[in-house]
């Protein structure tokens, strides 16, 4: 029998090469000559792409993992569990990605211990910083047994299932308060931020809609990795995740309305404004999946099921664009768009991010089904 | 807020923009006191604050009059920066200077979306940045002098001093001279009430001021969701603790029952998807 020689310069991997070294160079470019000469923020936009993109989307992006957490363990749906190990290395590798992306944007990274010891509780900003510290460690208590699992490390295995209900409820309850913090940076605006997206509620807003989100994700990667990695669709399951998903984006949507009804704002929705445009594209693609998966016959279709969870995504990284960038504009009197080198930076990560999780997928047992102890 | 003292403590400016003539003494003396950058000669005014200027004065036509209007810190009684900075660079005096460690700061760049004023900078072209503003000479308060701005001043358009003195002198300058002043001292209540004070013959909004600020402290708004933290936490945790025990015991009765042939029917339709 003739083995094929594995080719190793594929159209594929030229382009990964490509983005990951011109990355690379920029990195070194960003850190050598300060933030202005990599992006385009300025006095009148602090925080453009990096913060609106790789920070504020990718913590809510990453919420498949207490979701899923959540659903399967707490909640007892057993048919999930297929789900909960990719939802979890998703989750691990976005806020690895996070904290990158935290690295590119903040001016003086390397202070980044002080929130160790200098502290201000009143900041939604210290408690973001916290969230993300303690919710990572937790992620990675919760990645480990896939690592223990590949090496057979029983003993280690036995204590790790011992303490894995009380680690999935700490990472659910910091993740709460995590995606609520990312709405409560904002409270401190109420001048700000345009009225479409400022409220009170917005900490709760940004919870439920991370919920919804991490529904979506956990959707989007099983027909990614389904793809690339060649694998079979969970038909069944994903139809399941469809009906979670209808019915967390009605409640997000039944708040919202809500919402901007007590506030009697909807007249701006409709004023052609770049903020009202921005609202509506938001809105509708927040109503996508409820039309799309609304009916049974529709969820048991992949081509619906897989345009309802990238709606699902698009629209959480619209609202949280929305709130951080778009909704920010109008008062600051300077209109921002970022540079190509963060745009190149961004891929960069979210590139890496999405090799790091199929060399995880290659070599730990992230979807074999694992026997969940009673 | 954490810092903030009780007001009678208090020191701050009053700027009436009547009095300005325009000679910018104010922003020189701003510069050699805070080791600014001095621009070279033909250099074009400033036309925004910025990271080498914590102090600008623009003129504006108002009437067919030449307006001039300063900008600077607004030394708020209770800072949304100072509240938004999680390691607490930015901190309130207790004799109203709103202060800046940039060895401390990490470069979030909260405060700059925190302030309701569009006041904080950041020196982006810098591999080490930080943030600049208006910091009220706190070096030269140590020493008993007064702000450089103040001191420079040949007109007495800007004036040190106690805050609730300025106050006063701000309401009497309206009540007496109302032709003169648009009644509004800004400052007053703007964002929960701030240290310096402006005065002016228009309206604010006219002579490039943000007349939207909010008449309220800012901090109280994310404290209000802030102080429920240990709340959320102790609730959550017993909640899902909770969910998860009846989940599991139900489940556990299940299949108990179900090995059970005697019982199996009646604890079956108590399980199962409902939970």
């Amino acid at each position: 029998m003739r083995i094929e020689p594995r080719k190793l310069i594929t159209p594929g991997r030229v382009i990964i090469a490509i983005i990951l070294g011109v990355g690379f160079f920029l990195t070194v470019r960003r850190f050598a000559l300060g933030l202005g000469a990599a992006t385009n923020l300025s006095d009148q936009a602090p925080w453009g792409l990096w913060i609106g993109f790789d920070v504020v989307s990718g913590v809510a992006l990453a919420a498949g993992g207490f979701t899923m957490a959540f659903l399967a363990h707490i909640a007892g749906d057993r048919t999930l569990h297929p789900l909960v190990r990719p939802a979890i290395l998703t989750a691990f590798l976005g806020y690895l990605l996070v904290i990158f992306g935290l690295i590119y944007d903040l001016g003086k990274p390397w202070n980044m211990p002080h929130i160790f010891y200098s502290w201000n509780h009143h900041s939604a900003m210290f408690e973001v910083a916290w969230c993300v510290i303690l919710y990572t460690t937790v992620l990675f208590l919760e990645f480990l047994p896939m690592v223990f699992e590949r090496f057979r490390v029983e003993k280690a295995m036995r204590i790790i299932r011992i303490v894995q209900i009380p680690i999935f409820i700490a990472g659910i309850v910091l993740s709460t308060l995590h995606q609520s913090s990312l709405g409560s940076l904002f409270l401190l605006v109420p001048g700000k931020l345009h009225p479409l997206w400022w409220t009170r509620y917005l900490p709760i807003l940004f919870f439920f809609s991370a919920i919804a989100v991490g529904i979506s994700m956990v959707m989007f990667e099983s027909f990614v990795s389904s793809h690339f990695l060649k694998r079979g669709l969970e038909l069944r399951l994903l139809s399941r995740m469809g009906q979670y998903l209808v019915a967390a984006d009605l409640l997000y949507l039944i708040l919202r309305v809500q919402d901007l009804t007590a506030r009697g704002v909807w007249d701006l929705a409709f004023t052609g404004s770049t903020e009202s445009i921005a609202f509506l594209i938001e809105m509708g693609l927040y109503l996508t999946p409820i039309v799309l998966l609304a009916s049974a016959r529709r969820r048991r279709q992949p081509g619906f099921l897989f345009a309802g969870a990238l709606a699902g995504v698009l629209a959480l990284v619209a609202n949280r664009i929305n709130v951080s960038l778009v909704g920010m504009m109008g008062a600051s009197g300077a209109s921002y768009f970022p540079s190509w080198q963060e745009f190149w930076i961004s891929a960069t990560l979210v590139l890496a991010a999405a090799l790091a999780f199929g060399l995880a997928a290659r070599y730990l047992p992230v979807f074999t089904a694992h026997e969940e102890p009673a | 807020m954490t810092t903030s003292s009780a007001s009678g403590d208090r020191k701050g400016l009053l700027i009436d923009f009547t009095l300005c003539i325009g000679c910018e003494a104010c922003m020189q003396g701003c510069r050699e006191a805070n080791d600014l950058e001095v621009p070279p000669p033909g250099a074009p005014p400033p036309e925004a604050l910025n990271a080498e200027n914590y102090t600008i004065v623009l003129p504006h036509e108002v009437n067919g009059e030449t307006v001039y209007v300063r900008h600077l810190c607004m030394h708020c009684a209770e800072p949304a920066c100072v509240s938004a900075c999680p390691v607490a660079a930015l901190t309130k005096r207790d004799d109203g200077a709103v202060v800046y460690d940039g060895d401390l700061c990490f470069g979030c760049r909260y405060c700059m979306i925190a302030c309701p004023f569009h006041v904080p900078r950041y020196t982006w072209s810098k591999a080490v940045p930080v943030v600049r503003k208006c910091i009220l000479c706190y070096h030269r308060l140590d020493e008993d002098r007064e702000p450089a701005c103040a001191a420079a001043c040949p007109t007495g358009a800007t004036r040190f001093g106690p805050r609730d003195l300025l106050l006063r002198i701000a309401r009497e300058r309206i009540r007496t001279q109302p032709e003169r002043y648009t009644d509004h001292i800004y400052g007053e209540h703007e964002a929960g009430g701030t240290d310096v004070l402006m005065l002016a013959p228009a309206k604010f909004a006219a002579l490039g001021h943000d007349a939207q600020v909010p008449h309220r402290a800012l901090p109280e708004l994310t404290w209000f969701v802030q102080k429920r933290i240990p709340w959320v936490i102790v609730t959550g945790s017993v909640l899902l603790g909770g969910i998860h025990w009846v989940v599991h015991r139900r489940m556990q009765l299940a299949k108990e029952g179900a090995d059970d042939p005697a019982t199996g029917g009646a604890s079956g339709a108590h399980s199962g998807e409902g939970s």
